[in-house]
């Protein structure tokens, strides 16, 4: 009877704290600009951002930039991970194609995105396929890797008991490589989703294609330091939501697996 | 009868480590080889543009990147990378072993730290620009802003994550704080912060690449994106391959690093593994 009482207690002094911890630093930022440390031209009021952030909610335009960068986000994310889930799968599970990619795959994987963006302009001009060649090249890789891990790391025992019972390959891949592969495959989902946000906005920010990203480019050639930083928070909003809904849904694809059971308390 | 199948076996022998040789080359040179060729075959045939054969690559490269642009443009991105990811490790390591063994500090930064670190970091580019000009400094702390997230966090998880049975060992054997530190608090979370330092590279490595595209007058980004804004294409394709050999460098010599500061936990797991 105690136990419980005396975790709730101590979850609720963590929310707490947390809330102090939220608000000491939108207490110190509101502090500097008033102190003059830095010039609000630059550091505006946290008031000043909230207020403009709080506009920007009842905009229909900021809605459409929002609409638009998510757009981006989602086929790239879709696109790069059904690729690598299905190239993934092949070449992890052919030890001759996967010996022969492995010092592509090291070579290209190092590669950083946003080398590419100059080529992806001169390919597709300021539109939407050039943010999404960006977006799909890196979160293709994070995923692909996680699924070649998780396709290798099939008990071999395992397998050889679904060999001697006869299972054909269709059922090999469901009931044995996938439950395998599945922990992997969120790991990686989650890690793509981040990327891909972060991508799609910058490419919005570089390339110059509608969104959020080029929304923040135009405010700061505008000097909107007020528009900036809600900009700046609202895209922080947003990629919270991302990884708060991935692991969500990473825990709830996965609730049968030990890494998401150990973690409930006993 | 013994001699004869002596021979054969040594002959067979002989060819299987030949093939075994050839086929070591093969598999991680094939591909890439393969690929190429035909690269510059389709880059011959079809008179696209935007793809120039690997040769007018490999000469864009030697013409515009050994000389006096090395000194120019790559030395110093790589000076600012280096800093930044230097300075991501110290900040994030020292940031994240106060916050990692101090339960109440955690609770109260935790929300805040997981929202900072969601902003994707490029956004924080016009910020830093706003805030510090378009200067040295500024493109260091970009790189510092994004790069220290994962180290940061990855710390504090590894620390957090020290087996209670060894601290409470070392507290009652009066092992001093800086020495519990040292020897084991630290040693405990390094596969955690290595891990959050393999991730660190590559965002520092985006990060310096969009700063200097953005605002900047030298640098690999600018380079590259000024190549590509006169349609130099062979030139801004030796800029890609570029940026590319400097992530597989950093790559392999992280790869290097970790295998020196972690001998001990691969070796651990070897042993269990056995």
């Amino acid at each position: 009877m105690r136990v419980p009482s005396t975790r709730r207690l101590r979850a609720l002094r963590r929310a707490m704290l947390g809330v102090v911890g939220l608000t000491g630093f939108l207490l110190i930022w509101q502090l500097i600009p008033t102190l003059g440390l830095i010039n609000p031209l630059y550091l505006p009021y946290v008031t000043d951002v909230l207020a403009r952030l709080f506009e920007q909610l009842v905009d229909l335009a900021f809605w459409r930039r929002l609409g638009s960068t998510m757009t981006s986000w989602a086929i790239g994310l879709t696109v790069a991970t059904i690729a690598a889930v299905v190239l993934g799968t092949v070449v992890g599970l052919v030890p001759f194609l996967r010996r022969a990619t492995h010092t592509m795959v090291e070579f290209l994987r190092p590669i950083p995105s946003v080398a590419l963006i100059p080529l992806a302009v001169l390919m597709f001009g300021i539109q939407r396929q050039a943010a999404l060649v960006i977006i799909i090249y890196a979160s293709f890789w994070q995923v692909f890797v996680q699924v070649i891990y998780g396709v290798a790391d099939v008990d071999a025992v395992a397998r050889d008991t679904a060999r001697s019972f006869g299972l054909t390959r269709r059922e090999q891949l469901s009931h044995l490589v996938l439950p395998t592969t599945l922990p992997y495959l969120m790991t990686g989902l989650r890690l793509a989703a981040a990327v891909a946000l972060i991508l799609a906005i910058t490419a919005e920010m570089v390339i110059g294609n509608p969104g959020l990203g080029r929304m923040i480019e135009l405010s700061r050639s505008a000097g909107d330091a007020p528009g900036l930083y809600a900009l700046v928070v609202v895209t922080g909003l947003l990629g919270l939501t991302v990884n708060i809904v991935f692991r969500f849904v990473e825990r709830r694809v996965l609730s049968w697996h030990q890494s998401v059971r150990g973690e409930e308390p006993l | 009868m013994t001699a004869y199948t002596g021979r054969i076996a040594a002959t067979r022998r002989g060819r299987t480590v030949g093939s075994r040789i050839a086929a070591g080359l093969a598999y991680p040179l094939g591909l890439p080889i393969l690929l190429l060729v035909l690269w510059g075959v389709v880059a011959t045939r079809a008179t696209s543009t935007f793809f120039p054969d690997p040769l007018t690559i490999a000469e864009a490269f030697r013409q515009t990147w050994v000389g006096p642009a090395f000194v120019e443009d790559v030395l110093p991105s790589l000076t600012r990378l280096g800093l930044g990811i230097a300075a991501s490790i110290v900040v994030g390591i020292a940031a994240g072993t106060v916050i990692g063994l101090t339960q109440w500090l955690r609770d109260l930064l935790e929300p805040l730290l997981e929202f900072l670190r969601a902003i994707p970091p490029p956004v924080l580019i016009p910020v830093a620009m706003l805030l510090l000009g378009i200067t040295d400094t500024m493109k260091v702390v970009v790189i510092v802003s994004g790069a220290v997230w994962p180290i940061l966090l990855n710390t504090i998880e590894g620390v957090r994550g020290t087996d209670s049975v060894m601290k409470e060992t070392a507290r009652s054997f009066q092992v001093s704080w800086w020495e519990r530190l040292w020897f084991l608090v630290l040693p405990a979370a390094s596969p955690r912060i290595m891990a959050g330092v393999r991730q660190a590279l590559s965002v520092a490595l985006i990060l310096m690449v969009i700063s200097e595209m953005f605002a900047s007058s030298s640098g690999l980004g600018y380079r590259i994106a000024y190549f590509q804004r006169n349609y130099l294409i062979a030139e801004m394709w030796s800029g890609i391959l570029l940026l590319g050999l400097v992530g597989v460098f950093l790559a392999v010599a992280f790869g290097l690093v970790e295998r020196r500061v972690l001998r001990w936990y691969h070796g651990i797991r070897e042993v269990n593994r056995v």
